[in-house]
């Protein structure tokens, strides 16, 4: 490492006002801080500072991020070599899945890090970490056959308008992730739903090759109740790709269709444990929106008329992305309320909102994404009515009836 | 009996370098050094010329606005230069002291034979009002309002800070007779809060106040925290604060008749090999202390105060005027620490749970470790925050100078200290004390 930091000091110079690689301090800066603890000490206000900085933050939800990613690139293989009907090991199928979901990545990474290397080097700022963990999520949400292409459009089209132009990590009203995902939603509806995008039958870089079983369909669990003409819940049964019922385990672990992030829930869950017990996640967030959901699901079921409307509370949570969205998207703190108060009614309007649009929306079988987006927007309105309640009691403090 | 508050939020940085309960001694220094700037708020004016021969008690400047207001030389002695900077601004005024010190005589008396008007007079002309404060802005108090009440802290929480107990051992009756002084300022009531580890009689027995017991970590100490859980300060009031080893040298000038700007101060800090007690005058130069006594070889931080809102002072600095501690901490700037953002290891402190929770003390440095940031992570001020204000709110309506907003979130109750643990927590490395100071200043100016 010694050799290292030789290395960095001696080129610094280049990268400094008037030195000829200048247009790359933000670069220059963004690799020094990521491989050395920067040594610039306070010079004003407190001498000591605790030891938590943006990277280290971000770092716990990537780390927190990497069971449910693992998780889903396995998933990705064992779908897909299920389709061909092909009995393969566990390591072959992560290694496809691995394969198919690492060019996303890639790709999500280069274009958005680009942008924020480059509007930081016109702020004169550092770069901020808000991308690292965008950056992931954004392949963990999306199917997993979406092109490439679309990928890069959707990403520079969220990290521009729905961040930058609004002032960069910390000033968003969205989030970013999502606004990629609703991005592509509207603009290639194709690619976006429907049975074929869930599962990935094309081989990947030359693995994996083959022809699909007969039988096989893609549809998601939520994605067939929803289309299902059964009367009630009881005589619906949910079905893998090959035509094979699904068990409670199966939706636990992760074993059924869907985007990356989304179907383990089990992997889910160890990144809340990761996340609320390092305080990076708030747990109000994360509980309010499974209460509100499981009140929506309790009040939908009392009046059920079809399936999905009887469809028991379990399944809701362990379906679709309304666990993922709880735990990474909805404790966004940016976009999230930021009050304690706020928190509570924020998250559970998301819940209570994604159950209403999965119900009653037939076009539509997920409605976390949108539910998301919704109470982003009106986090803002949660904060300043609570915020308002204190603001009263320090008028009312002020001028004491008479 | 006294009121009990337990203050639930707040952070006990677990710091090396406690001072050790045992006086070493006196600072006898041959210059004194007298910087304006320590009293906030106010404009000096000289009261002296180079090569004046002073008194300790005689003023040396006084406040533009309120000329009856004076600052008292500590030490008799000679003023041997005034220093100044941009624009004329008056940085330093040294005098060198006689070994023998004289005092002003200042004709006080008994102050329960005082009326207030006396005693304010007094303790004017005695050149040591800047210990009162007041709040709204947090500055020097003005001599003609009247405050509502008086608040005065009898313990310091702050990280290595002295124990008042220690500070104010055989000093009861000039802290009582101080008290009482106060006691003719107000048609209030003065307070006077103790922590729940307080045994001084002095401070737990004291007579003529209130006495509330606030049991909790920093910033209980803190007299703005306070203020906020007994009677909260509203707009278009005033209420002036001081702490007891302050309000002793107040009754020490009702008892003795003198003005004696000595205090004990405490020598603390990681990187102190001999921590402990001293009697010095404010200014007095620290170097005779500092000589021998702190670890060789790295780049040391040098502060006259506690690590959270103390003042950098160099090696060869003096004792600001209001501090009764002074820390030696490492800089830092000269370590290079690799993959800090993924380091698990032991000698890192965070307050959340970000690291590996280890039950020790820490040696920490001055370095920021991040870069400066917006303002993401949420609920992290409130935690060590115990005020009824919302302290995000609050910054952010200072940032962009919302008079109207800074109001109603409560800007007169507060003042930069009860800043200072969300700035050591602060995710985003802002330097809020900075941004509520200069919040406070530029209020000030648009409502007086």
């Amino acid at each position: 490492m010694k050799a290292l930091r030789k290395y960095l000091d001696k080129i610094r110079p280049n990268f400094e006002e008037g030195g000829k690689l200048h247009w790359l301090h933000s670069t220059y800066d963004a690799f020094e801080t990521f491989l050395f603890v920067p040594n610039s000490t306070s010079r004003s206000g407190v001498h000591i500072h605790d030891a938590r900085d943006s990277k280290r933050t971000m770092t716990i939800v990537i780390v927190a991020l990497i069971p449910a990613l693992l998780m889903g690139m396995y998933n990705v293989g064992l779908q897909h070599y299920m389709a061909l009907g092909l009995e393969t090991s566990l390591l072959t199928k992560f290694i496809y899945g691995f394969l198919a979901v690492l060019p996303q990545i890639v790709v999500s990474y280069v274009v958005g890090l680009g942008i924020e290397f480059i509007v930081a080097q016109i702020r004169k700022e550092e770069v901020a970490e808000g991308f690292l963990v965008t950056g992931i999520l954004i392949p963990m949400i999306v199917p997993v056959d979406t092109p490439l292409w679309m990928i890069a459009v959707a990403t520079a089209f969220a990290v521009i308008f729905a961040k930058e132009v609004f002032g960069g990590t910390g000033y968003n009203i969205f989030n970013v992730a999502l606004i990629t995902r609703a991005f592509l939603f509207f603009s290639y509806p194709s690619k976006m739903s429907g049975d074929q995008v869930w599962v990935r039958t094309a081989d990947t870089f030359g693995m994996g090759k083959g022809s699909v079983v007969d039988g096989f369909s893609g549809a998601t669990p939520l994605g067939q109740i929803a289309v299902s003409d059964a009367g009630s819940f009881g005589e619906f049964t949910f079905q893998g790709i090959t035509g094979q019922p699904l068990s409670i385990s199966d939706m636990f672990f992760g074993f059924i269709p869907g985007s990356i992030g989304e179907v383990s829930t089990f992997a889910i869950l160890l990144g809340a444990i990761l996340l609320i017990s390092t305080g990076v996640g708030s747990w109000k967030t994360i509980l309010s929106v499974f209460l509100g959901g499981a009140v929506a699901v309790v009040l939908v079921n009392l009046f059920a008329q079809n399936a999905i409307m009887e469809m028991p509370v379990q399944y809701h949570f362990l379906l679709g992305g309304f666990a993922f969205g709880a735990v990474f998207m909805a404790t966004d703190p940016v976009t999230s309320a930021r009050t304690e108060k706020g928190k509570w009614i924020y998250g559970f309007l998301i819940g209570l909102l994604a159950i209403t649009i999965r119900v009653f929306n037939p076009g539509y079988p997920e409605g976390m994404m949108l539910a998301i987006l919704f109470m982003n927007a009106f986090a803002p309105l949660i904060d300043f009515y609570v915020i308002d309640g204190n603001i009263k009691r320090r008028l009312k403090r002020a001028t004491p009836a008479k | 009996m006294a009121n009990r508050i337990n203050i639930k939020k707040g952070l006990q940085i677990p710091l090396l370098g406690t001072a050790e309960e045992v006086i070493r001694g006196t600072v006898k220094s041959e210059f004194v050094h007298i910087c304006p700037e320590d009293f906030h708020g106010i404009t000096p004016k000289l009261a002296v010329r180079v090569n004046d021969v002073v008194k300790a008690g005689t003023a040396l400047f006084y406040e533009k606005n309120h000329p009856d207001m004076l600052f008292a030389s500590p030490v008799s002695g000679v003023v041997t230069a005034i220093e100044r900077g941009e624009k004329r601004r008056i940085l330093r005024i040294v005098i060198k002291a006689d070994s023998n010190m004289q005092y002003e005589e200042q004709h006080v008396k008994n102050v329960a034979a005082l009326s207030g008007e006396e005693v304010k007079k007094s303790i004017l002309d005695a050149g040591i009002w800047f210990l009162i404060k007041q709040r709204p802005y947090d500055v020097v108090a003005l001599p003609d309002k009247q405050p509502r009440d008086i608040f005065v802290t009898g313990f310091d929480t702050a990280p290595l800070a002295p124990s008042t107990d220690f500070l104010l051992q055989d000093k009861e009756a000039d802290l009582q007779a101080g008290l009482d002084a106060l006691a003719k300022l107000t048609t209030g009531k003065v307070y006077l809060s103790i922590g729940s580890t307080t045994r001084l009689k002095g401070l737990r027995e004291a007579k003529n106040v209130v006495i509330t017991e606030f049991n909790g970590p920093h910033p209980a100490g803190n007299v703005g925290v306070q203020i906020n859980h007994i009677k909260p300060v509203n707009r278009g009031e005033v209420v002036w604060t001081l702490n007891a080893p302050d309000v002793a040298i107040i009754g020490r000038l009702f008892n003795k008749g003198i003005t004696d700007l000595t205090r004990t101060v405490a020598l603390t800090g990681s990187e102190v090999k001999q921590t402990g007690y001293y009697h010095m005058a404010i200014g007095s130069e620290l170097k005779s202390i500092f000589a021998q006594n702190v670890t060789e070889g790295i780049s040391l931080r040098y502060i006259s105060g506690n690590p959270l809102t103390g003042r950098k002072i160099e090696a060869d600095g003096v004792l600001r005027a209001y501090d009764k501690q002074v820390t030696v901490i490492p800089e830092g700037d000269d370590i290079h620490e690799a993959f800090g953002w993924a380091s698990l290891s032991p000698k890192r402190y965070s307050a959340g749970g970000t690291y590996l929770p280890f039950k020790k003390k820490f040696r920490l440095d001055a370095r920021l470790m991040g870069g400066p940031r917006a303002i993401i992570v949420s609920n992290e001020y409130d935690k060590v925050f115990p005020m009824d204000i919302f302290p995000e709110q609050l910054i952010k309506s200072i940032i962009a100078f919302n008079i109207d907003k800074m109001e109603q979130l409560g800007i007169y109750e507060v003042a930069p200290e009860d800043f200072a643990l969300c700035e050591f927590v602060d995710t985003s490395k802002l330097e809020l004390q900075r941004i509520v100071r200069k919040g406070l200043d530029l209020l000030r100016k648009e409502m007086e």
